[in-house]
């Protein structure tokens, strides 16, 4: 039952944040990938950072449990995955989190893009089989890896430096990159889009 | 408007934060498939089994890694489940104690109809083409932009940064060729 209330309440939060970030609004996602405008690029990253120096500070100081990291297997299915994916979040606007949010929030055609995505997920489970046939999905470089080593963590690290502290200099690189983008890279830049700082 | 970044980026690394520290990285792709799990079980009984040790499916992918996912879709109140759940419930609530969107906007995004015209059936074509490729692209990754992009990333992994080369590598020519008008 605490895990139903804490999926309620992180998720419930999370929902509300892309909506305020403009994360579930495909006219940001669509300037953002387009190279246009990256106040939402600006956000992620920045978010990146956040969690990541956070979590493996955390870890550090003895409060957040390494055992709760759960790292994704590593293969050339992968990269492929995404550059399918990244076609389809740029061509619709919406990936599988901020789809649910925008069809929530009462954009009619993101209920079009769950629908596509719930046709999409069958269809990978109709080909799955063939997928494993081909060696696409096996391991490389060490499968569910990190770049670090990070102590007492399951998963194995590519390096041997310690993976906590790399995570840190990792995370506040993300914060450094999000500061030093610019909001505007080419486009119209009109000012009405202009957040006021 | 949306949040100024400094502030959207703190709160939503927190959240990324609390997912990590009370439970488990935050990851929502494999939904659809529990979804779909879930209305192939109502269609056909037999899709998905109980066994001694667990649960499985006719589905090899279903089946896959001792039935993880059969399980989760026979049992819908998991955790991961009611996630996204509740993750539609903050963005209604969100949207509505922000105004809500504008009836044309609910249709298709201004930046599509600066690019595409007004007509919806255009829009909603494309967005159904899109989700099937984002899901099976994230199917086949292992991830979406949730758990391997943000939640990978942050933990360094390596898959995280391999999924974001592939999907940025991607997104960015097509937005570039579809969206060349702003709004």
């Amino acid at each position: 039952m605490t895990s139903i209330i804490l999926a309620i309440v992180i998720g419930a939060a999370f929902g509300a944040v892309l909506d305020r970030i403009g994360a579930t609004d495909p006219n940001w996602i669509g300037k953002m990938l387009a190279l246009k405008h990256l106040h939402l690029m600006k956000t992620i990253l920045l978010a990146i950072g956040t969690g990541s120096v956070l979590m493996f500070a955390g870890q550090m100081a003895g409060i957040v449990d390494v055992g709760h990291m759960s790292v994704k297997a590593a293969y050339v299915g992968v990269f492929i995955g995404g550059l399918l994916l990244g076609a389809g979040w740029a061509a619709s606007g919406y990936c599988p989190g901020t789809g649910v949010c925008a069809a929530a929030s009462g954009r009619k055609d993101a209920l079009f893009f769950i629908a596509g995505g719930l046709l999409g997920a069958a269809a990978y489970m109709a080909t799955y089989p063939m997928w494993k046939a081909s060696g696409l999905l096996n391991d490389i470089a060490g499968g569910k890896v990190t770049l670090g080593t990070v102590p007492g963590s399951k998963f194995d690290g590519i390096w041997a430096m310690q993976g906590d502290i790399l995570g840190i200099v990792l995370g506040l690189g993300f914060i450094a990159v999000a500061f030093v983008l610019p909001e505007r890279l080419s486009g119209e830049g009109r000012m009405a889009d202009m957040p006021a700082e | 408007m949306p949040l100024n970044w400094k502030t959207g980026g703190v709160l939503l690394g927190l959240v990324f934060f609390l997912a990590v520290l009370l439970v488990k990285p935050i990851g929502v792709s494999t939904q659809f498939v529990i979804l779909d799990g879930i209305v192939a079980d109502v269609v056909n009984s037999e899709f998905i089994t109980k066994t001694e040790e667990g649960y499985t499916s006719t589905n090899a992918y279903m089946a896959k890694s001792g039935g993880k996912y059969a399980k989760s879709a026979a049992n819908p109140l998991n955790y991961s489940f009611v996630f996204v759940l509740a993750m539609m419930l903050g963005a209604f609530l969100s949207a509505r104690t922000r105004g809500g969107i504008g009836a044309s906007e609910r249709q298709s995004p201004a930046i599509w109809r600066a690019n595409f015209g007004d007509a919806p059936m255009k829009r909603y074509a494309v967005a159904f083409l899109g989700g099937f490729v984002v899901l099976y692209g994230a199917r086949l990754a292992g991830g979406c932009t949730s758990g391997h992009m943000m939640s990978g990333m942050m933990q360094t992994a390596l898959s995280g940064y391999i999924f974001a080369a592939g999907a940025f590598a991607a997104a960015v020519p097509v937005a570039m060729m579809m969206y060349k008008k702003e709004a």
